[in-house]
């Protein structure tokens, strides 16, 4: 009985709403080429310092191309192009060393303040522990007497069987999409602790610029502040075996009140559940 | 640089030249540097095509999303045995195939300075190469980790285990034996006059890999021969559960594996600045500043290993540390491909074959080299690391970097091998699909990567599915245009125009003053460099 009203309380106040969410959300778009400009204000500014970057190396390229292609064009045989002789200039060697050295320690002193911020965990207000395992994610919300695992949805799993017959295309978030996804709340500076109870996988969501390795004996820490409402996806991004490609991370998104009383309900759902919960935690502790 | 006094070499070698034995004695027992040369060459080029056609399992699979051919499982051993193959069984075999047949002729030595211990390092490879292709056929299947072997995951594999860690035993036995052979030789057996900054650098670059390869292959073996006691022999020095640190591993592994890098790609610099010299018929621009910026690149790479682990959770100073001095190589590089477009400066440049895949490595070796600067960027990093940008950035630099770089040598000195002009229509054909298909290979996985598509995955969300299937038709192009080089080899080898001693127009370096085909022995009387 206590396991019917579980899965009954799940489906009114976990499964439905946040449903409502991920369906609001559309599919990420097809011939996509860049970087998610995301949802945090790390994100942002990663973008903004991935941009930075690739438009310094534009220039150069743009450059050197430049010169390569003039020589190749201009100084053609073919075209009775007659050879220098030279083959050393001091001035120009000392000019291709110095620039260069000026344009690289320049990005690195614009690239340390980013770093700085990233590494910076203080003053959390909420601390979720994120375990890796052969292949699923648990995440547990420290203090709160809340965790659960986190596994490829059903749909996917099925259509991502050897010669499945099921159309990819016609599955939803393929290979995106879990059983239950984190919940997190807006606007509110969130420290992870991530760790592995096997073999090493890294925990990856593009939208928050987040990508760290959760290794076995070690806990790494890090943080993110979600400002938009939302479903975000990520994979796991550190080869762990055979389903490394099929344990996916989705996060949803939901201001502070719903995410308090969404907190609320699923530690309901949990003691509810406990009798049905139980031997599952059991195996894993 | 050098020129050199013919007298000698021409009429001297005809009366002493005896040639090889017959048959099959002929190769399992020779300790000339030519034919070792050529069995280095020959066993790289068919390894070229057991590791391109893993990829194009890899490539099939990811054609489409779904799992339509194998199991995930045995997708992972096609991304692992591929590196291992291409790494260690193809590319760096083929630069000391290089090595083999140029040095000597290119110091004026009579062969290598250790013959039989050349002899050794080449057969070596063969037997270690079957050992880590035979583990496909084992219980539990190839290695399916990753060639970078990290723990725990590389414990899980079944009964190949201790035969991956002995063939990259044996592989790295046959490099130090290679590279001790051309230390001893560049250092002794230089001819009269030929200084150390008179040598081609050719020669140059392959001192300083060769360094490179004494130095961190025993810390390979090391770190490899950790994870067998491990395994085996209750030791804990990854294992978690007795005090040890899966991290420590990837350490070990990263600085082998950064030097590494630079052991594959520097012989390709050198070929480079053999060829575009020729055919631009100019002198090598900054020589001297070109070895020294080896020698700095060589230096730097010993100090940046942990740039391929920012996202293991390291300390900021560390992480600073590692962005900076990654950071720093670009310098010397710069300074190489800066060098390279001033050889061609108010030169006057021809296209052939060698001089196409010449030009092509410095465009796409530059393209490769944006995306490592973008890549040693911290915070860039975490969103590049571990995906397909990462895989774009490196197949970048090391298939139209290094690759193009052996098969532009190949065409360059395929005439001075066999004493026949290649046929120069196929080569140009060849070029071209190379070049095309390249970038429809790795250009689109640079996109993929940025959109959050992570590597080593057997199938993916449906949002990369057309990026993937312009890659996978690349790969598919790229792979079978190959065959046109190996038919190309083949015909030049078997006939073809006669090539003269200089084969192009005025190159410089002692390997032109020799008879096309290069006589059995050269340089039995050494020749003199003024
Ligand atoms: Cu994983």
């Amino acid at each position: 009985m206590p396991s019917r009203i579980a899965k009954l309380l799940h489906r009114l106040f976990v499964v439905l709403p946040l449903a409502g969410i991920a369906a609001a959300q559309a599919e990420a778009p097809r011939w996509q080429v860049n970087m998610p400009v995301g949802v945090t204000p790390i994100s942002r500014e990663t973008y903004e310092l991935h941009m930075l970057i690739l438009w310094v190396c534009v220039v150069i390229g743009v450059i050197v191309f430049g010169a390569m292609t003039y020589a190749l064009v201009k100084f053609r045989h073919s075209k009775g192009a007659v050879p220098a002789r030279w083959s050393h200039s001091t001035t120009a060697e000392v000019i291709w060393t110095v620039i260069p050295t000026i344009i690289v320690v320049w990005m690195a002193y614009v690239a340390t303040p980013l770093l700085i911020k990233i590494e910076d965990t203080r003053g959390a207000e909420l601390t979720v522990k994120i375990t890796g395992y052969q292949w699923m994610w648990e995440y547990e919300y420290i203090g709160h007497d809340v965790r659960f695992f986190s596994v490829l949805a059903e749909e996917s799993n099925a259509a991502r069987r050897l010669r499945s017959g099921i159309d990819p295309f016609t599955v939803e978030n393929y290979l995106l999409d879990v059983d239950e996804p984190l919940v997190v709340p807006t606007n509110t500076k969130i420290r992870y602790l991530l760790t592995s109870n096997d073999v090493l996988h890294a925990w990856w969501v593009p939208d928050f610029a987040v990508k760290r390795d959760a290794i076995p004996g070690r806990i790494n820490e890090g943080w993110f502040l979600v400002e938009e409402p939302g479903t975000y996806r990520g994979q796991c991004a550190e080869l762990c075996g055979k389903d490394h490609g099929f344990m996916p991370i989705v996060v949803v998104a939901v201001p502070p009140e719903q995410f308090t009383a969404w907190l609320d309900e699923r530690r309901d759902v949990q003691y509810a559940g406990r009798e049905e919960q139980a031997p599952r935690l059991g195996a894993v502790n | 640089m050098s020129q050199t006094t013919h007298a000698g070499t021409h009429e001297h070698h005809d009366d002493h030249d005896h040639g090889p034995p017959k048959g099959i004695k002929r190769w399992l027992f020779t300790t000339n540097h030519k034919d070792i040369g050529t069995m280095y060459l020959v066993f790289a080029l068919i390894m070229l095509f057991v590791g391109g056609a893993m990829s194009l399992v890899i490539r099939a699979e990811l054609f489409q999303p779904g799992m339509q051919f194998v199991h995930p499982d045995f997708f992972n051993q096609m991304t692992t045995m591929h590196a291992l193959i291409m790494v260690f069984g193809m590319i760096m075999p083929a630069f000391v195939g290089f090595a083999n047949w140029m040095i000597p002729m290119m110091i004026g030595a009579p062969d290598m300075a250790l013959p039989r211990l050349n002899n050794w390092s080449f057969w070596i490879l063969p037997f270690a190469s079957l050992l880590l292709l035979s583990t496909l056929f084992m219980p539990g299947g190839a290695p399916a980790s990753g060639w970078t072997m990290y723990p725990p995951l590389v414990l899980q594999t079944g009964d190949a285990f201790p035969f991956l860690i002995f063939s990259v035993h044996l592989l790295g036995m046959s490099s130090i034996l290679g590279a001790i052979n051309i230390i001893v030789t560049i250092m002794n057996m230089r001819a009269p006059g030929m200084t150390l900054l008179k040598m081609p650098m050719f020669c140059w670059t392959w001192l300083i890999t060769a360094y490179l390869l004494i130095a961190v292959m025993p810390v390979l073996a090391g770190g490899v021969t950790m994870l067998l006691t491990d395994q085996y022999f209750g030791t804990s020095f990854f294992q978690i559960a007795g005090g040890g640190d899966p991290v420590l591993f990837q350490h070990i592994f990263w600085f082998f594996g950064h030097p590494e890098v630079y052991i594959i790609i520097l012989p390709a610099f050198g070929i480079i600045s053999q060829i575009l010299p020729t055919f631009s018929r100019k002198p090598l621009f900054g020589y001297e500043s070109m070895v020294y910026a080896v020698a700095a690149i060589a230096f730097l790479s010993f100090i940046v290993w942990a740039h391929h682990m920012f996202t293991v959770g390291m300390p900021l100073a560390g992480q600073l540390f590692f962005m900076m001095s990654t950071m720093l190589i670009a310098i010397p590089t710069g300074v190489k491909i800066f060098n390279w477009t001033a050889t061609m400066w108010r030169g006057s440049i021809s296209f052939e074959t060698p001089m196409l895949f010449s030009v092509a490595f410095l465009f796409l070796f530059t393209i490769g080299g944006f995306s490592g600067l973008m890549l040693a960027i911290v915070p860039a990093d975490f969103q590049y690391h571990d995906s397909y940008f990462v895989v774009a950035h490196f197949h970048y630099v090391l298939v139209p970097g290094a690759l193009f770089g052996a098969i532009a040598g190949a065409y360059y000195w395929l005439p001075k091998w066999t004493g026949h002009m290649y046929d120069e229509t196929l080569g140009k054909v060849h070029f071209w699909l190379s070049a095309i298909f390249v970038n429809i290979t790795f250009f689109p996985q640079h996109f993929v990567g940025l959109a959050g598509m992570p590597r080593r995955i057997p199938d993916y969300a449906t949002q990369f599915a057309d990026f993937n299937m312009i890659s996978s038709i690349g790969a598919f192009g790229f792979g079978f245009s190959q065959l046109l080089f190996v038919y190309v080899i083949i015909k030049c080898v078997k006939g073809g125009q006669k090539a003269t001693d200089q084969v192009w127009d005025n190159p410089e370096g002692l390997e032109w003053t020799v008879p096309s085909p290069a006589p059995y022995h050269t340089f039995d009387t050494a020749p003199v460099v003024k």
